[in-house]
Formats: structure tokens, C-alpha cells, sequence
């Protein structure tokens, strides 16, 4: 879940907890490894003052049915992503190139598995 | 449900002819069945409301903790008390899940705790009522649990992504949640007369409020057709409240326990349960804050977020102190 955009949830008043985000944790982005040599895989994210609490958070919060066997955690502010609007340059390039597919190809029969 | 009344714009449904073509793309999407991510164009009243409903959902299984952690010390053994205390580390789980999710949209997260504490937003109006006795445990389980997956099922095929997800990882673990009340409800149902009535006593408090869990009818509301036009709910309150009184009036029979509702009945030519409402004036007047426990339930958040502030300080301040360390010895 990626960091968010500066969002417009507004009319909220602050209550007499705590100045707004004075104790706010920064936010992890939390990355699994299972236990069957597929890669990590992004599962969530939590707020924790440094790495190495994130990790033991991230312990509690997302391996507590052995879902994993390695964690990454990696501060979400750190992160650059592709957006949206860049879809299009990004990513149609590659829907006419059909001969990036194995099946693209008629191989015979007779050849044999390929 | 966990998340109840939730307002959404209250102007109606726009047909796609009326609407611009930035939102025409994003509804003809959701038809599509595609998913909403973080960063795409959405409504401002979709946004709103979700936070609305994913904060609520949130804070209902933080504040869900404490009727059952009340039970925690007093579990009858050893296994019941490492079950439960699993149980309760789940619901904070599930907190912290959608707290992310929510995140995704805008706001921040002391700023959801902050509401909460204010009394701004709410939590489900179940968590008001005190668990009295150990059948408890098992009434919550089986019946609280069991209405909230009614709803967190559908849920997994929302059109927001990170609430999706989020709701996938809860649903896998919800059913342990059930099962695990059922387990206790037999236990006591099939044990000595007193737990048997302990557990019929549970039942008969348990029983109304688990149906208030879905909210008012709301077939008629603006709010619901536009969160449903928006695949941000998906059934009526009305179609999963009947769906629950459907699969849980054979489970109280197998307990031989009776639910508290003399016109509740088979209905041959439905093929559904008729069952009474629940009294929707007592529901309301919980969720203004007149609960049995709405007091005690509040208090308690605010001690736990003002006795952890110095927990929360201290351990940034040490953040600070070891990065400043580090970048002075590079």
C-alpha cells in the first residue's frame, strides 16, 4: 500500500491527544518472503520509529501464520513509483511486440516438445 | 458490519451521461469489475467516504479488543486463554491492516486515533455491550465474528485495491475467529446445566445486538446506492442480516440452545427465516454514545494512547539520536 498523496479529508478537528503528527511514526512499507523460494512480495505497511522496530512489528503484524521466512522493510517515503498517467508511454509499447511470446511461433509437431 | 451508517455524498446516484469524463472513466471502470489504486483519479466523495468507512472498520476491531481482553486472565484454561489472547492479537492485526489501507488515501494516522479519541468518528455499536461471563467469549465468536465475515466476504471484491487486500488477509483469519466461538458455545451448551444456561444467557444478550450489527434497513437510503454504485458495499443490510439469521438458526439448534424470538420461523415459500427486528431505538441511542459500556469503551482508548505517549516519544527520540550517531561516524 503506497505512501499517500496529500489528501483532502478535511473538517477533522484535532482532539486534545497529542500535537497533529508531532509522534508519528514514519511509515514502512513491509515486503514477505515465503517459505517457498518465491521472491519477497509486498504485503502492507506500518508505522514504526526505525528499521529495526519495523521489523519486529512487522513480525507481529504480517508472519503470525509463518507466511514468511524473511521480511524487508523499507521506509515509504523512500519508495519512487511510476504513476498512473505514465501508463500509457510506459507500458503500451510492449502490446504490438505479440513475437515477445513463445507462442507467437508454429513450431510442427513432429519437432517435438520446444 | 463493522462500519454502520456510513454517510456518502446524499445526493443520489449520477447516471455516466451526467457525469465528466474523468469520473465517467473511474465508474466505467468499477462496472468493469477493475480495482482502484492509490494514486488514480477518484471522487472526492468516494475518497471521503471510504476513509469514513475503513476508519470506522478499523477503529471497530481496535476497540473490539476490549470486551474480550477483559476474559484474557480469566480463561478457564491455559489453551482457552492462549487461544483467546490469539484471537484478540488478530483483531489488533486487523486494525493495523486497514489503518494502512485508509492511510493510502490521505490521511494520516494519528489523525483516525485522534478522531476516534474525539469521539468524532465511531465504532461499531456491538462493542458497547460487556461480556459478563466466559460464554460469552464463545457468544462473540460465533455470532459477532460470524456477522462480521457476512459482510467482510463480499468486501474482498471491492473496488478500492488496498481494502481489498486488506480484507483478504482478514477473511482468511476470521474464520478461525468464528470457529473458535462455536467451540466454547458447544463446550458450554453440551457441559453441566449451569454452563448450559450460562451459555443460553449469553445467546439471549447477544442475539439482538449481533442483528443491529448490519445496520437499519437501508434499501431505501441514497447513501447505500451510491456506496453500492461504487462497489464500496455490496449487499443491503437487510440481505445480510437475513443471511445470517439463515446460517445461524441451524447452528443454535445444533447447540440445543434457543434464540430469543418467538416469531423467528421457516419461511417454506422464501426459503429463508422470518425473524423480529431488533429494537432500533436502543441501537440508535448506542451509537450516540449510551451503551451499556460506550463510557468505559472510550475511556480506556484515551488512557491507552495518553499512557503510551511517553513509549512513542521516547522511542523516536532514540531513532533520532542513533541516526545522528551513525551519520557522525560515516
Amino acid at each position: 500500500m503506497s505512501s499517500p498523496e496529500s489528501g483532502s479529508y478535511d473538517a477533522t478537528e484535532a482532539a486534545p491527544h497529542g500535537k497533529p503528527r508531532a509522534t508519528e511514526w514514519p511509515l514502512w512499507e513491509v515486503f514477505i518472503r515465503g517459505q517457498h523460494g518465491l521472491s519477497h512480495r509486498h504485503v502492507g505497511s506500518l508505522h514504526a520509529a526505525d528499521a529495526e522496530s519495523a521489523i519486529k512489528n512487522a513480525r507481529d503484524v504480517y508472519t503470525r501464520r509463518n507466511e514468511g521466512v524473511s521480511i524487508w522493510v523499507v521506509e515509504a517515503a523512500a519508495i519512487a513509483a511510476s504513476s498512473p498517467e505514465e501508463k500509457g508511454p510506459l507500458y503500451e509499447p510492449s502490446n504490438d511486440k505479440v513475437y515477445r511470446h513463445p507462442t507467437f511461433f508454429d513450431i510442427p509437431d513432429d519437432v517435438g516438445a520446444m | 458490519m463493522y462500519a454502520q451508517m456510513i454517510k456518502s455524498t446524499g445526493k443520489g446516484v449520477k447516471s455516466l451521461d451526467e457525469m465528466d469524463p474523468e469520473e465517467r472513466a473511474f465508474q466505467e471502470r468499477i462496472n468493469a469489475g477493475g480495482k482502484i489504486e492509490p494514486k488514480d483519479w477518484m471522487p472526492d466523495g468516494y475518497r471521503k467516504t471510504l476513509i469514513r468507512q475503513i476508519g470506522q472498520h478499523a477503529h471497530s476491531e481496535i476497540v473490539g479488543q476490549l470486551p474480550e481482553g477483559n476474559w484474557i486472565t480469566r480463561a478457564p484454561t491455559l489453551e482457552r486463554k492462549a487461544i483467546l489472547l490469539a484471537k484478540v492479537q488478530d483483531e489488533a492485526g486487523h486494525g493495523l491492516y486497514l489503518y494502512c489501507a485508509a492511510e493510502t488515501l490521505g490521511v494520516s494516522r494519528d489523525q483516525l486515533t485522534r478522531d476516534l479519541l474525539s469521539g468524532k468518528m465511531k465504532y461499531s455499536s456491538i462493542f458497547n455491550y460487556p461480556t459478563l461471563t466466559w460464554a460469552d467469549m464463545g457468544a462473540v465468536g460465533w455470532l459477532v465474528d460470524g456477522a462480521a465475515i457476512m459482510n467482510q466476504v463480499p468486501l474482498q471484491r471491492t473496488s478500492y485495491g488496498p481494502y481489498a487486500r486488506a480484507m483478504v488477509r482478514i477473511c482468511k483469519e476470521e474464520s478461525f475467529h468464528q470457529r473458535q466461538g462455536f467451540d466454547i458455545m458447544m463446550k458450554m451448551a453440551n457441559g453441566t446445566e449451569a454452563q448450559r444456561r450460562m451459555a443460553q444467557d449469553a445467546l439471549n444478550r447477544f442475539w439482538y445486538p449481533s442483528l443491529m450489527m448490519f445496520g437499519p434497513s437501508d434499501k431505501e437510503s441514497v447513501h447505500s446506492a451510491q456506496s453500492m454504485a461504487w462497489k464500496i458495499k455490496m449487499n443491503t443490510n437487510d440481505e445480510l442480516r437475513q443471511k445470517f439469521v439463515d446460517q445461524t438458526a441451524p447452528q443454535a439448534a445444533y447447540l440445543g440452545l434457543t434464540i430469543p424470538d418467538e416469531h423467528l420461523e421457516w419461511n417454506e415459500e422464501r426459503g429463508s427465516y422470518d425473524f423480529s427486528e431488533p429494537d432500533w431505538d436502543e441501537f440508535f441511542d448506542v451509537l450516540q454514545g449510551n451503551g451499556p459500556c460506550s463510557v468505559d469503551r472510550m475511556e480506556a482508548r484515551n488512557k491507552a494512547w495518553d499512557d503510551g505517549r511517553w513509549v512513542r516519544e521516547g522511542l523516536l527520540a532514540h531513532a533520532e539520536k542513533k541516526r545522528a550517531r551513525k551519520m557522525a561516524a560515516e
